[in-house]
């Protein structure tokens, strides 16, 4: 098992909820103070320090005006921990590519990464989620084909090395592509995309790239793991290596019960905050019109309601683990077979009110106490005893909760 | 009722098969709807059909039809109609349009008035009148449902209701905002070279406007107007962006008057 830390670079320190109608898109940044802000940044780049420290893997995203996640340009914060890191691997889950005009330049920017850090890039690609339409200004229609296309064009630029070549795609056209630097890792550096369904697994299974599940907890991670799993054994005629999933969740680990509850529950923060009515969580095109029926009738969100977490609830959904190190590792293991099991551990570390000094017990008892476990975990790995384990395990029955989360799993 | 001569054929054209219905007797009709969906099945059109053959394709990716594969914006649809008003051989027809469909009636205009009499544009888009941080048409897709309504409608109460539909009306609804938001994204709602084409316009041209419209306003629409040669504007009270559903006896005498 790869573990690897994220925080979303929240800016937590904002007005009550009540009055705003929206923390992304529209909340003005009047409520953003720069000074603030940067004892954010600094604090940030020092917990991810912290988290190479700890022999933690480092993971990195971005998102557009909005206050849960202040790093417009994933590409910056790669550049700045590239050179501020030794040993980790610095995953950015993602570039969103059906948003960014120039597939090009995250080809230049990415492949700067992998050489500055001399090959410890892992470069993500995802669609982006329903609210980045607006700041984007792209529809999200054909999404998933943008991204795609996108995607050819980088493999492309990154693999060729013998002089300009050209493409004239249906959404991007670049005549004389020759990009310098070329990455450092041949051919390039391992992929990722994020998975929300069996369906869109299967084109990332038959590339071989590492698919990430994003808190699909029980009710979704079985599918969604079985739709890669499933593809990629239809096209490479074996099973598929268990670094190449992924699942993301909140993670919260401490001395005793009390305080891992208090920390979780400062970690809810990431759920509850995302307070998004339906005009940004609704783009037309970026859901299929029968999620997009439930999400117009106010099944959730519709009227501005942010997601309703609890702890035990989420717990219970294997959307957080949280807990003292035997709990903590329990409950992953408990997930892990339940999933038919996975690679890479994806930990939403830190959220919102969370300290530093928090987030650091925390990942220090989830490093010499879990982890260690969790990599015998998956050294042990045995496909045939995971089928047996896993069939032992019903689909467990948990209350639907209509589209909730329906954006994260993106 | 009129509606029980309704008919819908299936036309097939190179690009795309396209659905139009047809009803009443007499001079074509041809009515292009907007981003809301179809219109002919509504009282104005049961009026209308008394002195008009209407003609009215669905756009395709409306009303539960499939957006073609190869269609990207609302050019697509623009050639499509060329073939279909070739296949339906229009002939001294008025061409209707609402909205999103007055935009594509003009653009069409703009290429050929060969097959029309008449222009009628009822509150559509398609130009852009201001400044560039003008915003002359409400951003549809970035609005609060209850702010669209009061913004589309004089009586906001008269806004469709999704709570009040079944599944399968709001999947129609939903496919339907895909749409328009296939043809419509960017340039948002409207051709920055059309002003420059609407001299080519040689038909009598109505334009027919709300007067409590907010989604384009009859400023934007007195705009619009001066851009096209000899236009006329008619503006109805107590409506807003469809006032052929708020007010159809007095849209049904504007184009009445227009027409005779």
């Amino acid at each position: 098992m790869k573990a690897w830390f994220f925080t979303e670079d929240a800016y937590p320190q904002l007005p009550d909820q009540d009055t705003y109608r929206s923390i992304r898109v529209s909340l003005p940044n009047k409520h953003y103070d720069p000074e603030i802000g940067a004892d954010n940044y600094h604090q940030f780049l020092d917990m991810w320090l912290m988290a190479e420290d700890l022999g933690l893997e480092i993971m990195l995203n971005e998102h557009h005006q909005t206050a849960t996640c202040v790093v417009p340009s994933v590409p910056i914060i790669a550049g700045i921990l590239a050179r501020e890191t030794k040993t980790a691997r610095i995953l950015v889950l993602g570039n969103p590519l059906s948003n960014l005009p120039r597939p090009t330049r995250t080809a230049e920017e990415m492949a700067m990464i992998d050489v500055i850090s001399r090959g410890r890039l892992e470069c993500g690609f995802v669609r982006g989620v329903p609210y980045e339409t607006a700041p984007a200004n792209v529809s999200p229609y054909r999404g998933t084909e943008r991204m795609w296309e996108a995607h050819d064009l980088i493999i492309k630029a990154w693999t060729t090395h013998d002089g300009p070549f050209n493409f004239e795609g249906r959404w991007f056209h670049a005549r004389q592509v020759n990009v310098w630097p070329r990455p450092y890792q041949q051919p390039h550096p391992p992929i990722w995309v994020t998975i929300g369904s069996a369906g869109t697994a299967v084109p990332v299974a038959e590339h071989e790239y590492t698919g990430a599940v994003f808190l699909a907890g029980y009710p979704g991670v079985r599918s969604i793991f079985d739709g890669y799993r499933n593809g990629y054994m239809a096209r490479h005629g074996h099973e598929a290596p268990l670094d190449r999933l992924a699942y993301c969740a909140l993670i919260y680990v401490a001395d005793d019960e009390a305080e891992a509850k208090a920390g979780g529950e400062l970690l809810l923060w990431y759920m509850t905050s995302n307070k998004v009515p339906v005009e940004y969580s609704n783009p037309p095109g970026y859901h299929p019109p029968a999620v997009a029926a439930q999400i117009a009738s106010g099944s959730r969100g519709g009227a501005g309601i942010p997601l309703q977490a609890t702890l035990d609830d989420q717990m219970a959904r294997g959307n957080m683990f949280c807990g003292t190190p035997d709990q903590v590792y329990e409950q992953i293991k408990a997930f892990y077979d339940y999933s038919g099991g996975f690679g890479n551990l994806l930990i939403m570390g830190q959220a919102g009110h969370l300290t530093f000094e928090q987030t650091r017990r925390s990942m220090t008892l989830f490093s010499q106490e879990v982890y260690p476990r969790l990599k015998e975990l998956t050294a042990s790995y045995d496909g045939d005893a995971m089928k047996e384990t896993r069939a032992a395990l019903p689909d467990k029955e948990l209350a639907d909760l209509g589209t909730f989360g329906v954006e994260f799993v993106r | 009722m009129a509606g029980s001569s309704e008919r819908t054929t299936s036309i097939k054209l190179p690009g795309a098969t396209v659905d139009v219905v047809r009803k009443g007797t007499g001079p074509q009709l041809f009515m292009l709807h907007g981003g809301g969906g179809p219109v002919a099945a509504m009282p104005f059109a049961d009026k209308l059909a008394e002195s008009f053959e209407i003609i009215a394709p669905v756009h395709p990716g409306f009303a539960g039809s499939a957006i073609p594969d190869h269609f990207d914006d609302l050019t697509d649809l623009i050639y499509l109609y060329l073939d279909l008003m070739d296949a339906l051989e229009l002939d001294d027809a008025v061409m209707m349009g609402f909205s999103m469909g007055g935009w594509t009636a003009a653009e069409l205009a703009v290429i050929s008035t060969a097959r029309l009499s008449k222009l009628i544009l009822v509150d559509p888009v398609g130009v852009k009148v201001g400044g560039r941080e003008d915003r002359d048409i409400a951003d549809v897709f970035a609005t609060p449902p209850d702010d669209l309504a009061r913004l589309m409608w004089h009586d906001p109460a008269k806004a469709p209701d999704p709570t009040a539909m079944t599944d399968a009306q709001r999947q129609v609804m939903q496919s339907n905002r895909v749409a328009l938001g296939l043809y419509t994204w960017q340039p948002y709602m409207h051709n920055p070279k059309l002003p420059g084409r609407l001299h080519r316009i040689d038909v009598p041209t109505l334009l027919i406007w709300g007067e409590s419209d907010g989604l384009v306003t009859p400023d934007y629409g007195r705009a619009f107007c001066d851009m096209i040669k000899g236009a006329e504007m008619v503006v109805i009270p107590e409506a807003g962006h469809a006032p052929q559903a708020e007010q159809p006896a007095a849209f049904v005498q504007a184009v009445a008057s227009f027409t005779k």
